[in-house]
Order: C-alpha cells, then structure tokens, then sequence
C-alpha cells in the first residue's frame, strides 16, 4: 500500500464574514461616502472614477509629494485658462498644528464634470470590442462575396489614396492630441474620457489601415501605399494635415479638446466622412467602406462630442468664470474656425474624382456649417463671424 | 483575427507615423536624458482589432468571477485579518494605475520614436483598465464584507491618512519631474519590472490562502498586461543606454527608483503577507523568501545583471541592503509594528498576533520573538478598551519613531537614521539611500552636471506636523475615520464587532498632545539635536529605547 503524503494546502475556515452578519456602527454604510453623486444615486461609474485623482482642495492634506523641476506637480488647473467656479481658491495652507481640512467637497466645478458615457474598463472594452468585431464580418462578408469586384478604377484608387490619407488624421490627433491630453486635465473624470477618445482615434486609424492591406490583398492594382504619398504631397490633403499638425501642438489641454472636437471633427471630420465619403460610395458600388466610417462617426458624433458638450457647457454658465470663459472660447473659435475652413476648401477636388459624384461641395458644406452651428448653440457659444467667409 | 496574421497587420500599422511637415507637436515635458531618433520597432506588437477582444474575453472571466463568488457565499470564508489589510492596498494602488497612463506621454516627446508611442497609447488604456477594475473590486468587498467601514471613505482616507502618503509616492513618482527618470526608470523599469510581481502575483497568493479567490482573479487579470509594459520599459532603456551620455543619469535613477520602490512597496506588501495572513502553514513562503525569488533573482540576476554589459551601472550595494533590511534588520516587522503601534491614525483595523502566528515568525524569522514577542503580547492585552489608552501612549518600551523626509516611511531601523539640514530645515531620514535622494539626487545639478528637468521633493511630507500638538480625538474627527453612530473609530486594534469592545472617541479623551517630531527637532538647540541623534541610533530594535548609557 502507498501511502499519499498530505498535501500542503491552506484550509478553508469559515470566518461568516459575510455582509449582514452582525450590526455595529457602519455595517450598513455600503456606499463611497466621500463624494456628492450626480444624481440622486451614486453610479457605478461615478464609484470607480471619482476621486481617484486626488485634489489637495479636498482631502488631499499633504500635498502632492513630487513636482516638476519649477516644483508643480499634480493636475494644476492652470493647464488650461478656462475656469470652473472655484478655481481661484488658493489650496489650503499647511504649517504645524493646520489640520487637514480642504474645502467642502467639490471645492470648485471641475469636480462636477461626469462623462455621460459612463466610460469605465467594462465599457470601453465591450463597445470597442463590438466595433472591431463587427467591422471585421463586415469585411469577410464583403471579400467572401466578391463585393470589391463592382468598385470601378477610379473608386478604388479614390479609396487607397484619400480614405486611406483619413487614418493619418486619426493617428496623430489619436496620440498627439488625446493621448496626450489625457495628463493634463484637472480630474480623473476628465482625463479618463479623454483617454477613450483617444483609444477610438487610434482605434480608426488601425481599422482603416487594416482595411487598405486587405484591400491591397483583394483588388488587383489597389495600391497600398498611395496613402502616403497623398498625406505627405498632394496638396489636397496639406491644409487637412497642416491643421492637424496645429491641434497637436495646442498647449492648452481644454483647448486641444475643444479645437478637435466641436471645430475640427465638424467642419473637417464630418465634412469628410459624412459628406464625401458615405455620400458618394454607394454610387460608386461601394458598402463596405461605408461601415468603416461609419463606426468612426458613430464614436465621434454618440460618444466623443457628446462628453465634449457635457465638459463645455457648463463652463460657458459657470456661476463664477462664464464670462471668461465665454470670451476665451470664442477665441479659440475665432483662431480655429478660419483654419478648419481653408483646409476643408482644399478638399474640394476630391469631391470631383469619383465617377459616381457625391453632392455638391458647397452643399455638404452648408450642412456642415449647420451641424456645427447646432453645436454652438447647444454649448451657448456664437457662430464667429470667420463662419461666413 | 482571421486572414490577417498578427504579424501582417503588426506590420501594416507602423505605416499609420507620420513625420510633421509643418508645426511639431506641444512639448510640455522635460527631460536631461539625450535619445538618437533611430527606427526602431514597437516593442508591444498590439494591434487593437485583437486587444480589445482579448481584454474584453478577460474581462468576462474576472466578471464571472465575481458573481461566483457572490453566489457561493465567498465572504463566509475569508479572514478578516486579510480584509482589513485591503481597505489600505485598495485604497492606495488604483492611483498608481491610473498614474501609470497619465505618465504614457510623457514619453511622447522626450523619446523621439513614433514606432513605441503605439505601445505607450496601449498601456495608457490598460492602466485605466487597471485602475477601475481595482476600484470595482474594492466596492464589492465594500457591499459584500461584513464591515464596509474603511472601505466605504477609501479616497478620503487614502489621501489626508499617513499610510496613504506614502503609497502616493508610488503614484506621483510617474508623473512628475524629469520625464525618462518618472515614466520609464521609477515607472517600467523598476516599479513594474520588479515590483509588480510581489504585488500582483505574491500578494493575490496570499488572498487565496485567506479565502478570497476574488483578489487574484482581478490582479492576475492585471498581471497580465504588466508584460506588455515591460517591453515598453526595456526599449526606452536600451535607447537610452546607446548614447554613453546617459549612464551617469541612468545611474542616479536606478539608485533612486529602486531605493524608493523598496522602501515604499516592500514596507506595504510586506506587512500585508506577514501580518495579514492566517495561513501559517510552516512550508507557506515568507515574505523575505518570495522577495529572493521574484525581486533577487528573477529581477536583479536575471534581468538586471545581464544589463551590465551595455554600460548599466546597476546599484549592487542598494540591492544587496534591501535584502540586510528584510532579512536581518527587520524591515517589514519593523514597519508591521509601526502601522499597529499607530492604529488610531488608520482606516483599518489589525488583529493582534497570536501564538500560532509567534510560532511561524519564530520559525521563519529566527530571533524574532525577543525582538518582537513581547510588543505584540502588550499589544495583544491592550487591544480592547478597559480603562487604558491606546498602546501608543501607554509603555511598551517603545520609542515613537521619527519619520523618513523622503520615503515618509518612519526611521524605524534606528541606527541607520541620518540627520541633515537639507533646504535649511532638519530633517531626518530612514538610512543613507533616503538621504541621498532629498540631498543629492532630486536638484538642478547632479554631479557637477546640469539636470534642470530633475523633479522636486514637494509637500507636507511629515504628517504629523498637521497636528501637532492636537489631541487624538480631534486629528481622528479632522480625518474623518468614525463610524456613523458619530463616535465609534474606524480603525480597531482586534477584530471584535462587538460595539462594546470597540474603541470610540470617548476612549481617546485623557490622551496627551500629540506633539510632531520633525517641529520638536527644529526647535531643539544643536546640542539637544546631536544628543537626541546619538540616542537614537542606539534605540532599538522594535523601538525600544536606548540602553543606558
Ligand atoms: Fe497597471
Ligand atoms: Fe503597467
Ligand atoms: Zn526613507
């Protein structure tokens, strides 16, 4: 006989630490108790973003603990020159025997910024995740049915050279703008949202670059690299790039977003997508491509400015800085509007290439300017005059 | 991904760079550190049609997870010496996550090579990935422990708490100062390298054995993305390295990082599976054995070392003395002692020891008990209220430390503490490695050299200078650590939910001023200052007091 030497394994003891088993002061304080929530409930989102990014107004008593070399360090509000109400209270004073008190929660209005997506690790990977996956049947059905086969010459070649010159646009705003903005706001709410805009952005960039090699592999003469070659010399496409070359080098975190998302998207993004390329593919002989920028319109238009709204508005009716922040908005409305124009204006030939013609230019870009006038109105903000030119 | 292999597709997005022809994108981080733009390849190899799936795949299994171990009554068996301990770790590390993708762009600029910000945008996502679902866990312990106290104010605490202050550091050391020194030294060459792996793989070990298979499923989850940002971490550093200008500063970093990091997380993850488990099964590691395999020989040997032949100066003395502090001068009993010698000023609560616990540490830690024995037996017999105060005002032959200006963890190694007057103010500080970091390392020049990106010490970094002077009662009601019945304290010293055995506010009332350390120190003449040096490196160990002389 053989006998088994006892295994070494932790034995489980039961300890009836459960919820519930007992009453003593707190047992029934289930809820995070350092925040005011929104609404009358705390959300989920709310208890697994709010607070994480700690602010030296509210609890944070020491301090922040490291600093850049000129001795800031945190999230300072100065990042950016708008202002929520609050903003000019100085941090609490510490000195021996101060106690920790900061002031009561929120302190100022940026801490009543939430991202009406709700957008926490559960949501960005299902909604991410369900835009891939179906973009992927979307393509196998498309190839398995031939479908690239009714695209006509010029259509494909309109496809490897200007579609495929869009996924630049995504990647650098993706990182050099969102990505990077993503350090820079004031807390974590904000910085989280802009985080996911950023992930769609990169996102959409891989997708369209995915898309162009499985057209290369698909059609014969669809040239994979002609992308490049539009990006970097036709000149088409230099007042796309010179302008998203700008917004990348914006400072001002509140600006870049504002400046890409209820300027640039509109006027140029939309412009593009909307009004040039989900309008002329079908004539064209084209759904597939449709899909693809339409999963990007979709995240821009349901998710990326609907945040961006919820950021803004409240700045521009803030009980204390409305009407500083109204002027430097309009500001940046003046400085950006002229350039999103003149780059959308030498789009216009690309509305001429495919054989199947889109509507006009002018009118697509009526609508734009409509789209984008809603926008400012929903934000409270004037159409600036630079619109009319 | 079907038709595409990885590979392809792998390739096909390094096509998405692009040079600027026109305006350079903002710069708003600096750095001393010089890089050659080279083309190099993406470390991370990640292209988003697959991650998100596969992130999404594993979210499935940890959701699963959770609602298993609702369903199966886990809660019924897991020891609430370890819950406790929860309340601090999962108050502290989802602010080092979400630092870590805060810290991505910082990297933008300062590394000149568009082929690794793709690597960098991913773990951004990732670290958010990791800090909500951090949060997510604790909120379920927080509706499904018995007591929810502690977690409920986990922010709160987290941040205006001394124990919180000095995980921060492991936070705030991404984000700020010299760009390369933060995102890629302290970041992902030595805090994710080296030490994720006590805290996502030693740790999560010893949950389980405390019956919460909850926490590992989250944090292997976690882990598992951690391998992605080590290969971010190792391309930045052997671009680094190329140019022969670097050493002197990759030198000050590992120096300083590593030294931070040991302090800092060895200190908490220490006292966690030391002092929070139930399991003392003679055979189970120790801290001290699991922290020679994952941090002295998977780290330091294997992948530290090897490192030493491209120009790395690594800091063989550093490694070698966080070691002597584990395993002969006490550092995680030492520290374990202070959080319970400090109880009242926590969020948790922390049973005491028992003999079975004394028989594992003895057996483990031979010596242990005639260093430590008799303060748990008084820490033991003072646990519940019965006319005593709290067992930091009462004598136990124990010396109320002086607290660390840079790591904030208290002198608790006594004969290793160094006084200086550093920024005109006297300071102390937990051994020489502490000392060099405030005095040498964290200045505009290092070495006769220019680092005008270095970052800055910053804050209130002793705690008890807030108080000073206060009464226990009103530092806990400023801090917010009472219970809803307006008196009873957050933290206890035992376990017992009994409302009769827990400490309230009432209980705190004949205790003295609390007066602060580093204040006392400064107003000390330099006679007093050099005499109460002297008395206290000869203090010790389990701070008792100097022999007489
Ligand atoms: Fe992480
Ligand atoms: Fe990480
Ligand atoms: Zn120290």
């Amino acid at each position: 006989m053989t006998v088994t030497p006892e295994r070494s394994v932790p034995k489980p003891v039961f300890t009836d630490a459960e919820a519930g088993a007992r009453d003593f002061p707190d047992s029934e304080l289930r809820h995070f108790n350092y925040f005011v929530p929104k609404k009358r409930k705390q959300s989920h989102y709310e208890d697994v973003t709010v607070e994480v990014q700690p602010d030296p107004r509210h609890y944070l008593s020491q301090g922040w603990l490291y600093g850049f070399a000129d001795g800031k360090g945190g999230y300072p509000l100065e990042w950016t020159a708008l202002k929520a109400w609050g903003s000019d209270r100085p941090e609490p004073e510490r000195f021996p025997g101060s106690g920790g008190q900061g002031y009561e929660w929120p302190a100022h209005g940026w801490h009543e910024f939430r991202d009406p997506n709700e957008e926490w690790e559960q949501s960005i990977y299902r909604n991410n995740s369900n835009v891939v996956r179906q973009l992927n049947q979307n393509v196998e059905a498309a190839r398995q049915s031939k479908a690239f086969e009714q695209w006509n010459r010029n259509w494909v070649q309109f496809v490897a050279q200007h579609v495929g010159a869009w996924m630049h646009v995504d990647h650098g705003l993706g990182l050099y703008l969102f990505a990077n903005a993503n350090r820079r706001g004031p807390t974590n709410m904000h910085n989280t949202a802009i985080s996911v805009n950023s992930m769609h952005r990169i996102r959409s960039a891989q997708d369209l670059a995915l898309y162009n090699l499985t057209l290369s592999e698909e059609i014969e003469g669809f040239d994979g690299t002609a992308h490049h070659e539009t990006w970097n010399n036709d000149p088409s496409w230099q007042g796309v790039r010179e302008t998203a070359e700008q917004l990348t080098g914006i400072w001002d975190w509140a600006e870049a977003v504002f400046a890409a998302n209820v300027v640039f998207e509109p006027l140029v993004g939309e412009m593009f997508r909307s009004n040039l390329v989900q309008q002329a593919a079908p004539g064209n002989g084209d759904f597939v491509t449709p899909t693809l920028i339409g999963a990007e319109e979709y995240d821009y238009a349901e998710r990326d400015l609907r945040y961006t709204r919820v950021l803004f508005e409240p700045l521009v009716s803030d009980k204390e800085f409305a009407d500083h922040n109204t002027k430097i908005m309009q500001s940046w409305l003046a400085t950006w509007v002229p350039r999103c124009l003149s780059a959308v204006r030498m789009l216009q030939p690309l509305w001429s290439q495919p054989d199947a013609k889109p509507p006009r230019f002018e009118d697509g870009l009526d609508r734009a300017k409509g789209r984008f006038g809603g926008i400012l109105s929903d934000l409270g903000l004037q159409a600036p005059k630079e619109l009319n030119q | 991904m079907s038709r595409q292999s990885v590979a392809k597709a792998h390739q096909k997005i390094q096509e998405l760079a692009w040079e600027p022809a026109y305006h350079e994108p903002v710069s708003q981080y600096g750095t001393d550190y010089t890089f050659q733009k080279a083309k190099k390849r993406d470390p991370l190899k990640q292209v988003l049609r697959s991650y998100f799936p596969m992130e999404e795949e594993k979210d499935h299994r940890v959701y699963g997870a959770a609602d298993g171990a609702i369903r199966g009554n886990m809660f019924r068996q897991v020891q609430e010496r370890w819950m406790e301990w929860q309340k601090l770790f999962l108050s502290i590390i989802p602010l080092p996550e979400i630092s870590a993708a805060r810290a991505m762009p910082l990297l933008f600029r300062t590394v000149p090579n568009p082929e690794l910000h793709n690597g960098q945008a991913i773990q951004m996502i990732d670290e958010v990935r990791h800090s909500t679902i951090q949060q997510n866990l604790k909120r379920l312990y927080m509706n499904n422990y018995i007591d929810p106290a502690g977690f409920n104010s986990s922010l709160r605490n987290f941040q205006n708490d001394y124990a919180g202050t000095i995980g921060r550091q492991f936070a705030e050391g991404f984000i700020t100062g010299d760009a390369i020194t933060a995102a890629s030294i302290y970041l992902t060459i030595v805090a994710e390298t080296a030490f994720t792996n006590t805290l996502f793989v030693a740790m999560p070990g010893e949950a389980a054995a405390n019956g919460d298979y909850l926490l590992p499923t989250v944090f292997h989850s976690v882990q598992s993305d951690e391998s992605r940002h080590i290969s971010n971490g190792y391309a930045t550093l052997l671009m680094a390295l190329s140019d022969e200008s670097n050493h002197q500063l990759l030198e000050r970093d590992l120096r300083y990082a590593w030294w931070n990091n040991h302090c800092v997380v060895d200190a908490a993850i220490g006292t966690f599976i030391e002092y929070g488990t139930k399991d003392r099964r003679k055979d189970r590691e120790s801290y001290a054995e699991m922290w020679r395999r994952w941090i002295y020989d998977d780290y330091y040997r294997s992948y530290l070392m090897p490192l030493e032949k491209y120009g790395l100066v690594i800091p063989h003395d550093l490694v070698e003395e966080s070691w002597n502090r584990i395993w002969n001068k006490g550092y995680v009993h030492e520290v374990a002692q202070f959080f319970a010698t400090g109880w009242i000023a926590n969020y948790w609560r922390i049973d005491p020891m028992t003999d079975e616990d004394f028989e594992w540490f003895e057996y483990k830690y031979p010596g242990w008990y005639d260093k430590y024995g008799a303060w748990w037996e008084n820490y033991n017999r003072l646990s519940k209220p019965n006319g005593h105060k709290p067992i930091a005002f009462e004598d136990v032959d124990y010396v109320y430390p002086h607290r660390c200006w840079t790591c904030m963890v208290p002198c608790l190694i006594r004969e290793d503490m160094v006084m200086d007057k550093v920024d005109d103010q006297w300071r102390t500080y937990c051994s020489e490695g502490c000392h060099w970091t405030d005095a040498v390392a964290f200045r505009p020049t290092y070495q006769g050299r220019q680092t005008p990106n270095m970052g800055r010490l910053t804050g209130s970094r002793e705690w008890e200078t807030l108080y000073h002077n206060w009464s226990f009662a009103d530092i806990i009601k400023d801090m917010g650590y009472v219970r809803d019945d307006g008196k009873t304290l957050v933290a206890q010293p035992h376990l017992d939910l009994d409302p009769k055995k827990m400490w309230t506010l009432d209980h705190l009332r004949d205790c003295p001023p609390f007066p602060s350390p580093n204040v006392t120190l400064n107003e000390m003449t330099d006679e007093e200052r050099e005499a109460f040096r002297a008395d206290y490196v000869r203090q010790g160990p389990g701070g008792r007091p100097a022999p007489a002389a």
